[in-house]
């Protein structure tokens, strides 16, 4: 018990001592069967967004994947149609147009409900969200009898208000996130330093919140830019949206030009994402 | 006037609420309103209308249907999704951004682009026909509700996933250890402490997957087969072809009200709201989840 | 907390079980192996603890014995049975974790029959062992209690009971104190104390704290580096370390670097000092570059050189300060020409103005150690 230097290595080997390198892993390793899995779920998410580019430069006129030769007809027919270029400009203007109502009013009901407490508050905040887990094919069927009655059904208003209205939640989150972090002894301050309310508001609540007010107009306006199923309803034959369109041309008309139109939505989505994330991420760090 | 009701004057910050209010109200919850009063009171005060839902021989059906094609969603996303999220909570933090990317990828992926490309893959000339065919297989999934079926899932996993990945995420995997250390076989310890405290997050994924199976509109339109539609074609149908907007409003207020307390139930056992919130604030249109 | 609690039988152990490692490797790949050849013979029912600093090798070490990581070579028996490939929940071994490992969705009686249930034991023997064993850590009647209603020592009592229920081979305790504030952790040391006693099986403790390595331990193995720097005593790694290390990690010494090999003096800047060969380790013994070290409590302080007693080594120090620690002080001394700072202590009665006077500090001969560097 009182030995006091290390015991020799090689002292009294325990019976059947295995002198051979074992195949060396922890044994709480992750299996290979797990990673395969995931590998096989992460190319079941990806594919279908991976195959829309290739057929995009598709020449035949049918859907064949994958295709048997390449060329920029169905871009060229994409940018030179009419029915395609008015779907395309009618999206653009519809998404602009919501975004920007539900970015107003998204903004400031989360700055009210910022400083509110209380049942009536919580309950106000619920039904703002409520489009979120409404399914949008119930939204849809409503909208549309009571538009028919107020005269919406194909008109401009009338995706503008319905897409507005789906997208207020998206501002509510991404405002509300942004104001978590924003001390309101900021506005206390400011005022103290003698700026009324507005000038507050557009030199220190702005600046801070922004992030969070680009980021919730974004998510409107991609989110009114790709609905389809209100756009579906609400469609007339002389006003419809791009997304209604594709829906046309592979139910009505067998058009690929589809595949086009998907890649350019697709890039354009994922372009106008990441360039949030990059200026959002500078501002940050400076 | 000591002694009367002391009512404080509503906060001015209400002002700042009200246009959002004003514009859900009339838009929306009108709508809604005026829907639900006239599915019960046309002509006169009637449940003559859900009455016939089940009894006209197409809605109960169309009904099951959904619900089934709904619970075989819901499990084939469970299946992927559990070792998916399990896989993201054990690999390192550049591997896990990659995994989180690509579990959000299914959003940033337009609606359209992405049902097309799925009849793409399924039709009858598709890669997967190809594939099916060197084993011998001839089975089309195009227009047919298998079909349906893997398309949804592969839009819907996100929502599984990601419920998922925070509760997996929140358990202490020492505790794993000490199971083993204990006397546990690896895949008792899985068992009886593991799989215990993940099952809030399990239940709230089924459930938030379930109910948003039942609204997919497009998808079913777009890749499953005319014969067998789902609730949401049967809603469009009723609404924009036959004009039966009595029918078509109970129909949409029976869905609405499953999915409200399927989503009310999910959200009480894991903060699915929130989880939804993390989503939107992660993709640009989480509303596809619901196409 | 009375020691007289009598063991009930159905937790007594007979006798603990002998561990033995012999020449342990775990390589991650890493420049170094995180265990890099350990061996140790741990006797039946003895109070091992594994010291020393974080990333020494010393959890890893405690890892292999529970078989949570895999041996890269070498081997690790039981009673003389190899156990190297066996896999955790077969060895049956106790393991107390730091942050307790409760399952938050048992209640502590069913956290205490998890390893009994998986033994398929009775229920009517599970039942009787829960209950004795709650008996013995002072918890019964929380049988339904969830651990998160727990305080962190209750919780950790609950560990302590699930992790000895079932009669372990032994019973491996990864740093289970550390989560704990001060006085708690004297609590659950008399607690962990007693019921090593009562229960009689061997314990394997993982620690970087070294006087609760001190108090607790039968004997101590040091880590350094993936190796063992000396396994002994308490007493002995405390009066006799082998190496600078060890007399490093365990209590304060005053270091002196020889510039010499030591041979019958020691030779340290101007100072040339008697060496009794019994004070050189075996470690410096082999050559090499080596250091006397002396522990504060040896160290006197004289006015000058004349005060120091014949059998005694000395060396010039300026005082810089008291540092007052309730029984005794210390003084702050500046050693040598280059001022290394050393210690030593005074007795309350000796204090007088010293501050910043050149003084000499001493001690006997026979209470320095040259060891290996």
């Amino acid at each position: 018990m009182t030995a006091t230097v290390t015991r020799p290595a090689d002292a009294t080997p325990p019976a059947a001592a295995p002198a051979t390198r074992r195949r060396d892993r922890a044994i709480d390793a992750i299996p290979w069967w797990l990673k395969l899995i995931g590998t096989v779920v992460a190319l079941y998410l990806i594919l279908p967004t991976l195959i829309v580019i290739p057929m995009s430069f598709s020449s035949a006129s049918t859907f064949q994947f994958p295709p048997k030769d390449f060329s920029l007809r169905l871009y060229e027919n994409f940018f030179t149609n009419p029915v395609w270029l008015s779907a395309l400009r009618n999206s653009v203007v519809v998404a602009f147009l919501a975004a920007l109502l539900a970015t107003v009013v998204g903004t400031a009901a989360a700055l009210g409900l910022h400083n509110l407490r209380g049942r009536l508050a919580r309950f106000a905040r619920t039904m703002l969200m409520i489009s979120m887990v409404t399914p949008a094919v119930v939204i849809a069927v409503a909208v549309y009898i009571s538009f028919l009655e107020w005269q919406l059904v194909g008109t401009f208003a009338g995706y503008v208000l319905a897409h507005a209205a789906i997208g207020v939640p998206f501002v509510l989150v991404s405002v509300t996130g942004a104001l978590g972090g924003f001390d309101p002894k900021l506005l206390r301050a400011s005022a103290s330093l003698g700026a009324p309310p507005l000038r507050t508001f557009w030199f220190v609540t702005m600046p801070l919140i922004g992030r969070g007010i680009v980021t919730g107009a974004v998510f409107a306006f991609v989110t009114s830019f790709d609905e389809v199923v209100i756009a579906l309803f609400l469609r007339s034959p002389d006003v419809q949206t791009l997304p209604v369109q594709m829906y046309n041309s592979v139910t009505v008309e067998i058009d690929p030009t589809i595949a086009a139109s998907s890649s350019v939505v697709v890039t354009a989505v994922t372009a106008v994402c990441l360039l949030v994330q990059f200026v959002g991420g500078r501002r940050k760090s400076r | 006037m000591p002694g009367t009701v002391r009512r404080r004057a509503p906060s001015p910050q209400w002002l700042l609420v009200a246009p959002a209010l004003v514009l859900l109200t009339a838009i929306l919850l009108v709508p809604l309103g005026r829907s639900v009063s006239r599915s019960v009171g046309t002509p006169s005060f009637t449940f003559a209308h859900y009455e016939a839902l089940f009894t006209d021989g197409v809605t109960l059906t169309v009904l099951i249907r959904t619900a089934l094609t709904a619970a075989v969603v819901t499990v084939i996303t469970f299946v992927l999704g559990y070792p998916y999220a399990y896989l993201m909570t054990r690999v390192g933090p550049r591997v896990r951004g990659i995994l989180m990317v690509v579990v959000l990828i299914p959003f940033w992926t337009s609606v359209m682009a992405r049902n097309f490309a799925w009849i793409i893959i399924l039709e009858r000339h598709g890669p997967v026909n190809v594939l099916f065919k060197l084993f011998g297989l001839d089975l089309v999934l195009y227009e047919s509700v298998a079909g349906v079926a893997v398309a949804m899932s592969q839009v819907l996993l996100p929502f599984m996933v990601l419920p998922l990945f925070s509760a997996l995420g929140a358990i202490d995997r020492r505790l794993l250890l000490a199971a083993r250390g204990l006397g546990s076989h690896p895949v008792a310890a899985f068992w009886r402490v593991y799989w215990p405290l993940s099952r809030g997050g399990v239940v709230s994924g089924l459930i938030l997957v379930f109910t948003l199976s039942l609204g997919f509109y497009v998808t079913p339109a777009l890749v499953g087969s005319p014969q067998q539609s789902l609730v949401a074609q049967l809603l469009g149908q009723r609404t924009t072809q036959l004009l039966d907007f009595e029918g078509a409003s109970a129909l949409g207020f029976v869905v609405l009200v499953v999915s409200l307390i399927l989503v009310a139930w999910a959200n009480r056992i894991g903060g699915t709201i929130s989880a939804i919130g993390v989503v939107a604030t992660n993709a640009p249109s989480a509303t596809k989840g619901r196409s | 907390m009375s020691a007289t609690t009598t063991v009930p039988a159905s937790v007594a152990t007979t006798t603990g079980t002998r561990i033995l490692l012999s020449n342990v490797v775990k390589d991650y790949g890493l420049a170094t192996p995180a265990v890099d050849g350990v061996s140790l013979d741990i006797e039946p029912g003895e109070f091992m603890t594994l010291l020393g600093p974080s990333g020494s090798g010393k959890t890893t070490t405690l890892n292999l014995i529970a078989g949570f990581e895999t041996l890269t070579a070498g081997a690790i028996a039981f009673n003389g049975t190899d156990v190297s490939t066996l896999p955790p929940h077969k060895r049956n071994l106790g393991m107390l974790f730091q942050n307790y490992a409760l399952f938050p969705h048992m209640t502590v009686a069913q956290n205490v029959a998890y390893p009994l249930r998986e033994r398929r034991l009775p229920k009517a023997e599970i039942a009787r062992k829960v209950a004795d064993v709650l008996k013995l850590v002072q918890l019964t009647g929380r049988d339904d209690t969830y651990p998160a209603q727990l305080s962190g020592g209750q919780q950790q009592r609950v560990a302590l009971a699930r992790a000895i229920v079932f009669g372990p081979n032994a019973l491996l305790l990864d740093e289970p104190l550390g989560a704990l504030d001060r006085n708690l952790r004297a609590t659950l040391q008399a607690e962990i104390q007693r019921i090593h006693r009562e229960v009689g099986t061997t314990f394997v403790f993982v620690t970087h704290d070294q006087e609760e390595a001190m108090t607790l331990s039968d004997r101590i193995a040091l880590f350094n580096n993936g190796r063992i720097e000396q396994i002994g005593t308490p007493e002995a790694l405390y009066r006799t370390p082998e190496t600078l290390f060890t007399a490093r990690f365990l209590g304060d010494s005053n270091v002196f670097p020889l510039t010499e090999p030591a041979g019958g003096k020691a030779v340290w800047e101007d100072s040339t000092w008697a060496v009794d060969p019994h004070t050189i380790s075996a470690r410096a013994a082999e050559g090499g570059p080596s250091a006397l070290v002396v522990r504060p409590e040896d160290v006197r302080i004289a006015a000058g050189a004349d005060a120091v007693p014949p059998n005694a080594n000395c060396v010039a120090a300026t005082v810089r300060g008291l540092d007052y620690l309730g029984a005794y002080r210390t003084a702050v001394l500046s050693l040598g020409r280059g001022g290394v700072v050393g210690r030593a202590r005074i007795d309350a009665v000796e204090t007088g103005p010293l501050i910043d006077r050149p003084v000499v500090a001493w001690w006997p001969v026979e209470r320095q150690r040259v060891v290996a560097v």
